[in-house]
């Protein structure tokens, strides 16, 4: 069948949109997360609060991390 | 595959196939007994080659001023250096910061007393692959790796500490 512009599109488009998916493939690596690991960019306002809460999500539902950045921006947790 | 005489889908299906085998994720191809990568990099005073550093063993140590373990874990390589040093051991810390002062600062609050390198574009830590901070390799005298560690924890000590005697008893 003759390409035509329907298919020329549909190419750029397809082309384009792989190519912007690439910014998603690529987190930030460990010792890139400097910024994430200052106190300013963790959720919870109140230090003790904060402690507090993860108490009980320890207690009643066994769940751990996922805050912070890793006890100070590291990779790891 | 049956060829299509469209080149269009041709090209399509050729993309197609591209792009799947190139969004198979890399391997952790670096573990014990690979020879270390290379780390040529400027230090405090002169420069720091890991390739002129073989027939002692090295711990290299990638640490950033904004990582809590790693502040922790100087108090402990001043000890290692101290301790282990005149059996042919070296530190190299390698620091991540993307600002030196940033290093700098926590140089002045955490006194480091073993040999510290500055990589602000974390080269040195691609190729080491590392995965989280702070994050150690054990080189032995052969320039090979001996030993990975992820991360620094008070219980840490105790093995790290064997591990490095260890590789200073093998000739």
């Amino acid at each position: 069948m003759p390409i035509t512009r329907r298919h020329l599109c549909a190419a750029g488009a397809l082309l384009v949109s792989t190519l912007f998916g690439g910014c998603a493939l690529a987190p930030p690596q460990a010792w890139e997360r400097g910024n994430l690991a200052k106190p300013e960019m963790t959720m919870g306002a109140d230090p003790l609060d904060q402690r507090f809460v993860q108490h009980i999500y320890g207690s009643k539902e066994n769940a751990s991390g996922g805050y912070g950045v890793g006890g100070g921006g590291c990779g790891c947790n | 595959m049956t060829p299509n005489r469209n080149p269009l889908v041709a090209t399509l299906r050729v993309a197609a196939l591209c792009l799947v085998t190139l969004s198979a994720p890399c391997a952790w191809s670096l573990e014990a007994g690979a020879p270390a990568p290379e780390l040529n990099l400027p230090g405090l005073k002169e420069g720091v080659n890991l390739a002129g550093l073989k027939g002692k063993v090295v711990y290299v140590d990638f640490w950033a001023s904004w990582c809590g373990p790693c502040k922790q874990s100087f108090p402990f390589m001043n000890e290692l250096q101290s301790k282990y040093g005149p059996q042919g051991f070296e530190i190299v810390a390698v620091n991540l910061d993307a600002r030196r002062d940033d290093a700098d600062r926590f140089l002045v609050d955490t006194p480091a007393r073993f040999t510290v390198a500055f990589d602000a574009k974390g080269e040195s830590a691609k190729r080491f692959e590392v995965k989280g901070m702070p994050s150690s390799y054990l080189i032995g005298r052969d320039g090979k790796v001996v030993a990975l560690h992820k991360g620094f924890k008070e219980e840490d000590r105790k093995s790290l500490d064997s591990g490095i005697a260890q590789a200073l008893a093998t000739k």
